[in-house]
């Protein structure tokens, strides 16, 4: 029997036949199937910190907008100044709605004057394309969703640019990797296909994002694991890029960031040029009376059971104070990290609160952030 | 090897061997795959009476948390102490890595044979 409520067939990425040969576990996520680990979430996870991990991001959703008044429109759009983006550098940025809620957080690179290239959540691709489209009324600009035109590879770790250089076929970089800083990018080719070469990440290590044409991904899937695998790269599934990121304090839309959340309260105030003169979301942040707002906090704990997702966080007298965002034991530290929302009185660095871990009161000590920086 | 047909299993995914009086009880290497990798075992204390069907336990892994049933009513008399030092044992080898001992009380019920829980998983176990 069918089931009426079955969700639709995920959407399968251009590399998922390497993935099953490779032996993954698969998840949805952001109606994509994903590869959730290979072997060991552990062990990739650790992979990444000390060499470097390979991830299938071809979920991610790619926008291109192109014109004239193309920054004039993200000035508009978006929450923070795109306009003056030197071409070939990359900007975090937030998609803000009227009310200043957060409808996704996403990475703009500049790759010409009049041509920009917004990435963003696969599972808020639909809502991005809408309210770019809908923004972009009244500017020389135009806006298209070129989600399907791209794969999207991921080498995260120390020894990334090892690994890319070391990958036969990547060739006629703009210039060479060594010269692109973090936040950065150029074009490049891979086998004469045209490749746009990022150095930005989701880990907290150094690392590139690979840009590709779908019929093409494949192989230079096979080229970076070819390369990389003597110098100790392995394929990495989006646990431990949960992990990763978690530990790097990195937000994650739908556990950190939404629609009920403003940027300041996610520590993101840096992210929003409230000095444009106007932007979609600017009278609602203005509106927003921030005293008592949540506010997001990293939280560390001792032993090993983790807070996740959902739990309360409870003052010294057993008083719920927040939420739980995200949780885990840090495959990293060795110790339980989290990210909450808490009242801003008790969001202070050094703040001895509590995590209630299924019915027992772990206590867990406001920190900075992020958990783990790389040292170099 | 562990013979897995001789092997008793529950719909919550555990495995039960019987020896005697004495269920020694894991988890299947399918909930461990499942789970990820297993970084936290809490386990009843040894002396503990617990309830088939009831949770005696969990188990976390690095993204989620699963729930350890006790297959079989009766007294915890063992538990593996080395899988709560090293969790990672469960993943090794699921098998092996068992978790409780328990000395049964009354009759068992409703747990399966290899090709019941195997037809259960779809044929992934």
């Amino acid at each position: 029997m069918t089931d009426p409520a079955a969700p639709r067939e995920s959407a399968q990425t251009p590399l998922a036949d390497r993935h099953r040969a490779l032996g993954a576990s698969f998840t949805d996520f952001g109606g994509w199937s994903m590869p959730v680990r290979y072997t060991s979430d552990l062990a990739e996870h650790h992979a990444v910190r000390r060499a470097a991990g390979l991830f299938d991001i071809s979920h991610m959703a790619e926008i291109v907008v192109e014109g004239a008044d193309g920054g004039a429109f993200l000035d508009y759009a978006l929450a923070g100044r795109l306009s003056t983006l030197p071409v070939w550098k990359a900007k975090y940025s937030l998609l803000l709605a009227e009310s200043g809620g957060i409808i996704d957080d996403l990475i703009v690179y500049r790759l010409a004057d009049e041509r920009f290239f917004v990435v963003a959540n696969a599972g808020n691709r639909a809502a991005v394309v809408e309210a770019l489209l809908e923004r972009a009324a009244g500017f020389d600009v135009s806006v298209s969703d070129e989600t399907e035109a791209y794969a999207l590879i991921a080498v995260q770790g120390p020894i990334a640019r090892e690994v890319l250089a070391a990958t036969p076929g990547v060739s006629r970089p703009g210039r060479a990797l060594d010269e692109i800083p973090y936040y950065a990018a150029t074009d490049a080719e891979f086998d004469g296909a045209p490749l746009l070469i990022a150095r930005t990440g989701y880990t907290g290590e150094d690392g590139f994002e690979l840009y590709i044409e779908p019929g093409r991904a494949g192989a230079l899937w096979d080229a970076l694991l070819a390369a990389g695998e003597p110098l100790g790269l392995v394929p990495a599934g989006l646990a431990a890029r949960d992990t990763l990121r978690l530990e790097a304090g990195m937000p994650l839309y739908g556990h950190e960031l939404s629609l009920d959340i403003v940027p300041v309260q996610a520590g993101l105030g840096r992210v929003v040029a409230l000095d444009k003169d106007d932007f979609v979301g600017k009278h609602g942040l203005q509106s927003v009376v921030a005293a008592e707002a949540p506010v997001l906090v990293g939280l560390i704990a001792e032993g090993r059971r983790a807070g996740r997702a959902g739990y309360a966080v409870l003052d010294d007298g057993g008083t719920p104070v927040g939420e739980v965002t995200s949780g885990a034991l840090s495959p990293t530290l060795g110790h339980p990290i989290a990210l909450a929302y808490v009242s801003p009185s008790h969001s202070a660095v050094g703040t001895e609160l509590a995590i209630d871990v299924r019915g027992t009161a772990i206590p867990a000590t406001v920190t900075e952030l992020p958990f783990y920086r790389r040292t170099k | 090897m562990t013979d897995l047909n001789s092997l008793k299993y529950t719909e919550d995914h555990e495995w039960v061997a019987l020896d005697g009086g004495v269920a020694t009880v894991g988890i299947t290497d399918y909930a461990a795959d499942k789970l990820g990798d297993v970084v936290y075992v809490d386990l009843p204390a040894v002396g503990t009476v617990v309830t088939a069907g009831d949770v005696c336990g969990e188990i976390e892994s690095t993204k989620s948390v699963g729930e350890l049933y006790a297959p079989v009513s009766g007294e915890v008399v063992e538990i593996n102490d080395d899988v709560v030092a090293d969790p990672s044992l469960v993943n090794a080898d699921a098998f092996a890595g068992w978790l409780v001992k328990v000395r049964v009380d009354g009759a068992l019920e409703g747990l399966l044979d290899r090709a019941a829980y195997v037809a259960l998983t779809g044929g992934e176990a």
